[in-house]
């Protein structure tokens, strides 16, 4: 891929509103290579899709979060896709990834509630066949992601005027 | 009562121009500062660490006068690999309190009373004061726009007399964010050969350059070493203005002599400080400068979005490829640079400087800086913007009245 294309991965990482024109300025390009450049990984997949990142800690929205630590057994053939996929359709989960270690795929889980969650593990998860153990830790707090720091405490701390 | 004890010469001079602007903005509320001279980075996370490693290891001590070997030793690699200079490190790199303690004691340690100094104006706001407070005598020299501020040989020409005795060169520039093509600086470098001036080249901007163009360093050109005071630090580049630290390069014998004043009034540049800057060069080294790089593109972006913004407004800029600052003219709007610095901050909130409060050259133009948060920028603009329509509809106004 070319260099052209990773800068606008990253400018479109920081804000993905950012328009093909406001781009083309930020790299000294024309807008409308920078919009084909868009459209061809939007068709390749590349970029998947657009969205905020956002601080339900601010919110009134109440819902519980939880890493599970999911440990199975891999099936021939299918190695550790086909378990994943399995997982993956929940509606729950909202992330999933193969992991080295002492586990094998880390599960991140969402619910409404302390209880709703307990019951996806303990009704949903833990019986699928060839998982054979789970580990649930829950969120307290969220304090960056992706990349971003949730907490905007540190504004600012230049002089406003330097020579 | 107290004011017959204040030394009539520094009585006499006047409070930096930036000054008012910062007594101005303090008073606004959610005003946005394109008035700032200093990165919007965090200086780099393992930067830190090692300094605070440093305290944990109790190294807080005086280091010797010129500073840490280990760091002169750095100093010296960085300067070979970066820019083509040859310094030793334990007899031609001074470690100092940032560049500008560097550029005090350069200037005291060269000037005899009445030597008189040629700086490129605008220019930086301490030049003159520091020149003054040695003894010696600031001489501007007018940079034109349509040079694109780039020192002239024959505006130097024009200052020269038998007094002259130093040029303090300063380029990628603030304000303007020039820099000195090798054409121009080859022709500077000869006019101060063949008046046998010594230069004084603050490069604190090296690093800051955009567009696959380069600064060349004055000293590394054929006969210029022996005549070139090289002056640097970490502030600009490495994302550290807090911490204070710079450095200069010289001749032993001007190095030696700098090191006397340094000795007796500074003791040593803090240690601290120190170690954060082997740390910054080290790690550098090893990566390729992977920070200097990426905040250097991150600026070259918003110097983009800036130049982009102010051609659509209608404001004449010339497209600066140093620093992190436009040097916009904004003589069309009939205000001096005071004047529209002054409504702009009023009755609009955002903070810049008047290119006056850099020398007298700088009248017709502002400084703004892009070493800010996009989004800021962004509102910024819609200010400005908002400002020079009411700047129209008054002189529309007054032409028909």
């Amino acid at each position: 891929m070319e260099g052209m294309k990773y800068q606008i991965l990253e400018a479109l990482s920081d804000d993905c509103r950012s328009t093909p024109e406001e781009i083309a300025v930020l790299l000294g390009t024309n807008s409308a290579t920078v919009a084909s450049m868009i459209a061809e990984m939007e068709q390749e997949k590349v970029i998947i899709r657009y969205r905020p990142i956002i601080n339900w800690d601010r919110t009134d929205k109440r819902f519980v979060q939880a890493m599970i630590e999911v440990k199975v057994t891999p099936q021939r053939g299918h190695g550790f896709d086909a378990i994943a996929k399995r997982i993956y359709q929940y509606s729950e989960v909202k992330s999933v990834y193969l992991m080295s270690g002492g586990y094998d795929l880390i599960v991140l889980v969402e619910a409404p509630s302390l209880k709703e969650l307990a019951q996806f593990v303990s009704e949903k998860l833990s019986v699928i066949e060839h998982v054979t153990g789970t580990s649930t830790s829950f969120v307290l707090k969220r304090y960056k992601q992706d990349g971003v720091v949730f907490d905007t405490s540190s504004d600012d701390q230049r002089l406003v005027v330097s020579p | 009562m107290s004011e017959r004890f204040v030394n009539p010469k520094i009585a006499a001079m006047p409070p930096s121009g930036i000054r008012k602007f910062f007594n101005l903005a303090g008073t606004m509320k959610g005003a946005i500062s394109l008035g700032v001279g200093e990165p919007d980075f965090t200086t780099p996370y393992h930067v830190r660490e090692a300094l605070i490693d440093s305290l944990l290891n109790e190294e807080t001590q005086y280091t010797e006068n010129r500073g840490l070997l280990a760091l002169r030793q750095e100093i010296a690699i960085y300067l070979k690999n970066r820019f083509h200079l040859s310094y030793d490190a334990e007899t031609e790199i001074l470690v100092t309190v940032g560049a500008s303690e560097a550029i005090d004691i350069t200037l005291r340690a060269t000037l005899r009373p009445g030597d008189e100094v040629l700086i490129p104006d605008p220019g930086y706001v301490s030049y003159q004061p520091c020149v003054e407070m040695s003894g010696g005598i600031a001489v501007p020299v007018e940079t034109r726009v349509e040079d694109e501020f780039q020192v002239t040989v024959e505006a130097l020409e024009q200052k020269i007399t038998p007094r002259t005795r130093a040029l303090l060169l300063s380029y990628p520039n603030n304000p303007t964010g020039a820099i000195l093509s090798d054409e121009y600086m080859r022709k500077v470098a000869l006019f101060a050969q063949k008046h046998d001036l010594l230069v004084v080249c603050d490069e604190i901007y090296n690093e800051l350059v955009y567009d696959n163009k380069h600064q060349t360093s004055i000293a590394s050109l054929a006969g210029m070493w022996e005549r070139t005071v090289t002056i640097n630090g970490f502030s600009k580049a490495f994302a550290m203005t807090g911490l204070r630290v710079g450095y200069m390069c010289a001749p032993r014998a001007i190095l030696d002599a700098a090191v006397k004043i340094h000795q007796y009034t500074i003791m040593c540049a803090s240690r601290s400080s120190q170690v954060a800057a082997i740390e910054a060069l080290k790690a550098g080294r090893e990566n390729g400068y992977a920070d200097v790089i990426h905040m250097r593109d991150s600026y070259n972006q918003r110097r983009r979005l800036m130049l982009h913004a102010f051609a659509e407004m209608g404001l004449d800029c010339f497209e600066p490829k140093g620093a992190f600052y436009l040097f916009p003219c904004i003589a069309s709007t009939g205000l001096s640079s005071d004047e529209f610095c002054t409504r702009l901050l009023q009755e609009h909130a955002v903070v810049c400087v008047p290119g006056t409060a850099f020398g007298s050259s700088g009248e017709g133009f502002i400084r703004c800086c892009y070493a800010t948060d996009k989004n800021k920028l962004m509102e910024a603009f819609r200010r400005i913007r908002a400002f020079l329509a009411v700047l129209q509809e008054e002189s529309r106004e007054q032409v028909v009245s």
